[in-house]
């Protein structure tokens, strides 16, 4: 088996790796955001914490 | 040796247990998922009917799976958080609708790919295809009304409500293929087992195990950045050593 075969799936490359692809995409487009909301919650805590101090 | 899991009720144990163990759940789904995709690909035969079409089930049944037992989970914490009026379970309810919701997506995204070339058809109004819809709804109602509550606790109940009443969708999902005359095929996996080629069972299986990972590492980060967002009042948070920087 080569691997112009294994991606053309018989025809059905479209539609399997549609499917995958896309899976693929929003697991790492979630695992990014959800990576990102902690940052941004964790500098608003410091900056809540810095605003206090300041009062 | 007997774990006091009322500990872990407390959101700031909970915090530290879970920073500890996501990494794993993350690193574990990966493997997972490279071992179940191998299998899927490269050891299951062709099948006789579909030809390579139906590789498509490796991630449709498994992120269906997950769709609707996340639902559950997630139904199951709202319920508790209503009940007992613990802050954590609703917590950890608003951390798994995201990810609840899209299994969903992927759910209907990969059946509409596959209906295509065997169906002629990327959507029917049929029983299975609708109910998974409407679940994919009920996650995003979920969503929407807890966000447009300014009081989270409030936020929590009636939301809660929506997700408990919700939960009615789930077996009708389920037993749709069995209730009504379907487009959709029957189950897969049955209560009583199934009829799959062993390698086809194995490859479906991992990835069903990898996709619950991949959730309990996600719901997980997610919660713990929504402990800290809720609990910044709390002296345990701001001496936290990644508040302190």
């Amino acid at each position: 088996m080569n691997w112009g075969e294994f991606f053309a799936m018989k025809g059905y490359g479209f539609y399997v790796w549609g499917s995958y692809g896309v899976t693929l995409l929003i697991f790492i487009m979630e695992a990014l955001l959800v990576r990102h909301k902690r940052k941004v919650t964790l500098q608003q805590l410091r900056l809540l914490r810095d605003a206090e101090k300041e009062e | 040796m007997a774990i006091n899991w009322f500990k872990y009720s407390a959101p700031s144990t909970f915090y530290a247990l879970t920073g500890k163990l996501a990494p794993w759940f993350a690193w574990s789904s990966a493997i997972l998922f490279a071992v179940g995709l191998y299998i899927g690909f490269f050891v299951a035969p062709t099948d006789a009917q579909q030809s390579e079409a139906y590789r498509i089930i490796f991630i449709h049944v498994p992120a269906s799976i997950m769709s609707m037992f996340v639902y559950l989970v997630m139904a199951g914490y709202a319920a508790l958080g209503l009940i007992f009026n613990t802050r954590l379970s609703s917590m950890m309810a608003s951390a798994l609708a995201p990810t609840g919701a899209l299994f969903a997506f992927i759910s209907l995204w990969t059946g509409a790919l596959w209906g295509k070339p065997m169906w002629g058809t990327w959507w029917v109004w049929d029983a299975r295809l609708t109910s998974e819809l409407i679940l994919l709804f009920l996650y995003l109602g979920f969503i929407a009304l807890h966000a447009s509550i300014d009081d989270p606790r409030r936020a929590d109940r009636a939301s809660a409500l929506l997700a408990i009443i919700g939960s009615v969708n789930v077996p009708i999902i389920y037993f749709s293929v069995k209730w009504w005359n379907t487009l959709h095929q029957g189950a897969t996996i049955k209560f009583t087992g199934t009829s799959m080629h062993a390698a086809m069972q194995q490859a479906m299986f991992i990835v069903l195990l990898a996709c619950w990972f991949y959730a309990i590492a996600v719901a997980l980060t997610r919660v713990r950045s929504i402990i800290l967002e809720r609990e910044c009042n709390n002296q345990w948070v701001q001496e936290l050593p990644e508040v302190r920087l």
